[in-house]
């Protein structure tokens, strides 16, 4: 099969590393060929994050460029928008509808734009918006977000349930590992 | 068994499977966790080093002892070891010796661009570069076998996209060879003049012996797919040349980067009716290219500056490019910012406030460079807070002295501070140095280090009394703040800038990401108390916004760190 591509994107800290080894783990259980690109350092201080995560027969370059992405994965409105461009023409957009104020909004050089989701949903791509927040805080773990988020993305593909609850175990601490399941459970029942 | 690793834990692995005893490095992104990976082995002894000149030494002296040995850094990082480095390179190993140096093409997070193969050629070490996690583990056992055939230390270079991309990799057992016997022998290890002159010869022939190498090394890949096109590349430029142009090209794939091949580079050459050289950073594949007489094209296409990408390789040399999709609006930038409850955003509201020039260093409190606190004027290097105060000191004279300070981690003044420090003891200027002691290595992602009380492995340690070192250097003024007490913090910087001699202030407070530090319940504005002054705003804590003219707090940001209480003259915000 040809290269598939999926972008997770959102806030520093907000837990896309989890996510994206979650997914990296599935694709892998899947029989793919797997490349996953991760952001370290500065840029994780509260900045805008991104992670590519490739599968096929053979991946080569482990990067997503513009016009070339198949679905995006957002923990954080302005962040589905900023990356928009990468996706290609009748994407998959998954985005939760937390908001976050940057910097230069916090201190009023700029403004955090009005309708994201329907701006989005304008611009040619198919979207999907969840309160990832609300069903973390509902599962009882306000961390787990991305988790939550990554069930609805379990909900809109067809990878098989086995492998990711064998990837939430491998991926997230045993301590936390029953909350983030029901994070995940109540993701994918909202989808 | 297949599993998917993180270039650097890949590496890691490698050092695993060939033996490796003893790893030394500092850490540095983007090449931190392979030593970090490196240390969950029991059988690897692995530990932090206060920088990398150090590190570097200690996995010379365990080479020499017979051992494999490593120690990693980022590329900037190689700069501090170049000197153990250029002399490495004359003694050779014992037991072989690979070092792990990481560029960041693009600065994800570094102050430079610096490409790390000059210091390769200048050395005159082998170099070997990994395009994917499965060649890390590989070229990193090879290394190890081509250090103790060759004499040499090689130096396996990563960048951020092969590092930090985790891709399949196939795992082995560990083997370990029998430690080398160790032998008393200076005319190898004493490098004075005498010996040293014939260690020169040595290397010069080793050279000559690693070319020949590189003209069959494995690690040279051609994968001929006929056409006219032949592109010369290696490391990450490879998967972007091989996404990009597919079957239509012919590759060379560069493993052995230094020193390069000659005729295995020129009949390549001679099949192509046009040769590309695609090669990140500077122009080394294609000057040695063009010293040979080929006629290739590399940077009068792609330029020195930044990483590359399949789109770009597809747009320079097919004339393709890709269309997308638009956000209708603007799209304000996020720039990374100190976390919520960062102890630094007290001290840097202090310096903003009073208009202090600030110079700056290496880690998480670089970004008391960004607004709104906008509060440092300089960063250069590790450690060059200090030494360029000192500096700047002495050319503006008493009116500098009393408005400008030195910020430096605890960490980073470790690793090359405290060298500064002895200098504006001992060359005296009426300096102010502020150490921000937040009990770890905080940018890196949390490593332990001299000041800690832990080694790497998290087991207690001799920890560095950094009161008892300033005062020893000869610092007479040193005191200590909590950078949470604004108050305090300000009063301290005033007193001491005004102070007739030389002082430390240590403002000391853990980071708020340790999982110790217990945090508070998030802090809440009182809505009819709130003036909507943003007095609040002034301390560029992301936790804090203004909705409908009042200030909000996010509960899931605030760690109840309570200092924007402290700034707010109307107690609109409380517990």
């Amino acid at each position: 099969m040809n290269t598939r591509s999926i972008m997770i994107v959102g806030v520093g800290g907000q837990g896309s590393l989890l996510a994206s080894r979650l997914l990296g783990n599935v694709l892998l259980a899947q029989g793919h060929d797997v490349k996953v690109s991760e952001v370290h350092g500065m840029s994780q201080r509260g900045g805008s994050v991104v992670t590519y995560v490739k599968y096929g027969d053979e991946v080569f370059s482990p990067v997503i460029e513009k016009g070339e992405d198949d679905v995006i994965i957002s923990f954080e409105q302005l962040e589905a928008a900023r990356w928009l461009p990468y996706l290609k023409k009748g994407g998959k957009l998954i985005t939760s509808t937390q908001k976050l104020d940057p910097m230069p909004v916090i201190t009023g050089a700029a403004e955090y734009p009005d309708q994201i989701i329907e701006k989005l949903t304008n611009a040619g791509v198919e979207v999907t918006a969840v309160d990832a927040l609300a069903l973390a805080e509902q599962a009882g773990i306000a961390k787990a977000s991305n988790v939550a988020l990554m069930g609805v993305v379990a909900a809109k593909t067809d990878f098989d349930d086995k492998l990711w609850q064998d990837a939430l175990e491998q991926c997230v601490p045993p301590k936390f590992l029953e909350l983030n399941k029901k994070a995940f459970e109540l993701g994918k029942a909202s989808a | 068994m297949k599993k998917l690793m993180l270039g650097n834990a890949a590496f890691a692995r490698g050092l695993y499977e060939a033996g490796v005893t003893v790893a030394s490095s500092y850490p540095g992104t983007p090449s931190t966790e392979i030593t970090e990976y490196a240390a969950e082995y029991d059988e690897i002894y692995a530990e932090w080093a206060p920088n990398e000149k150090v590190a570097m030494e200690v996995a010379l002296g365990a080479s020499i002892a017979g051992s494999r040995s490593f120690c990693g850094m980022k590329h900037v990082g190689l700069n501090v070891a170049a000197d153990p480095l250029y002399t490495a390179s004359y003694t050779g190993v014992n037991g072989g010796m690979v070092i792990a140096v990481a560029d960041d093409p693009g600065m994800h997070s570094s102050q430079n661009e610096q490409d790390s193969r000059h210091h390769a050629i200048a050395s005159k070490v082998l170099m070997v570069e990994p395009s994917d996690s499965a060649e890390c583990k590989d070229f990193v056992k090879t290394s190890f076998e081509l250090s103790e055939e060759y004499d040499v230390p090689v130096i396996v270079r990563m960048c951020t996209r092969v590092a930090h991309s985790q891709s399949a990799v196939e795992l082995c057992d560990r083997v370990v060879p029998a430690q080398k016997e160790y032998t008393k022998n200076p005319q190898k290890y004493v490098m004075m003049p005498a010996f040293a002159r014939g260690r020169h010869v040595f290397v010069e022939e080793r050279t000559q012996k690693l070319i020949e190498y590189a003209e069959k090394s494995p690690l040279n890949k051609v994968i001929d797919n006929g056409g006219d096109i032949g592109i010369i590349t290696s490391g990450i430029s490879y998967q972007y040349a091989r996404e990009a142009m597919g079957d239509k090209a012919s590759y060379l794939k560069l493993g052995v980067v230094n020193p390069l091949p000659v005729e295995l580079i020129k009949n390549f050459c001679s099949k192509y009716k046009k040769v590309y050289v695609i090669e990140e950073l500077d122009d080394i594949i294609e000057t040695h290219c063009k010293k040979l007489g080929l006629d290739v094209v590399g940077k009068e296409l792609f330029g020195y500056i930044g990483e590359f990408s399949q789109a770009l390789v597809a747009e320079k040399l097919l004339g393709v490019k890709t269309e997308t999709v638009s956000f209708d609006g603007n799209v304000p930038v996020r720039p990374p910012v100190m976390c919520a409850g960062c102890p630094h955003r007290g001290l840097f509201y202090c310096l903003s406030k009073n208009k202090i020039t600030v110079s700056g260093d290496i880690g998480c409190y670089t970004l008391g460079a960004s607004a709104p606190l906008s509060a440092m004027d300089t960063t250069i290097c590790m450690g060059a807070s200090i030494s360029a105060l000192h500096g700047f000191n002495k050319a503006r004279g008493e009116d500098a002295e009393k408005s400008t300070v030195a910020v430096i981690g605890d960490s980073t003044f470790m690793h090359s501070g405290m060298t500064g420090l002895v200098n504006i003891a001992y060359n005296s200027t009426n300096s102010t140095v502020i150490i921000l002691d937040n009990s770890i290595t905080g940018m890196t992602g949390h490593q332990q280090n001299p000041t800690t009380g832990k080694n790497l492995k998290g087991d207690p340690a001799a920890a560095v009394n950094l009161e008892e070192l300033c005062k020893a250097i000869g610092i007479k003024r040193v005191r200590v703040v909590d950078p949470y007490n604004l108050e305090e913090t300000e009063t301290a910087i005033k007193e001491e800038l005004a102070a007739p001699e030389a002082s430390v202030i240590i403002s000391r407070r853990p980071c708020a990401l340790l999982k110790y530090v217990k945090h508070k319940p998030a802090l809440k504005v009182v809505n009819d108390k709130c003036k909507g002054c943003k007095m609040c705003l002034k301390l560029g804590c992301p936790a804090i916004s203004v909705r409908d003219g009042k200030a909000v707090i996010d509960h899931t940001q605030c760690v109840g760190c309570g200092i924007c209480t402290e700034v707010c003259k109307f107690s609109a915000i409380e517990g």
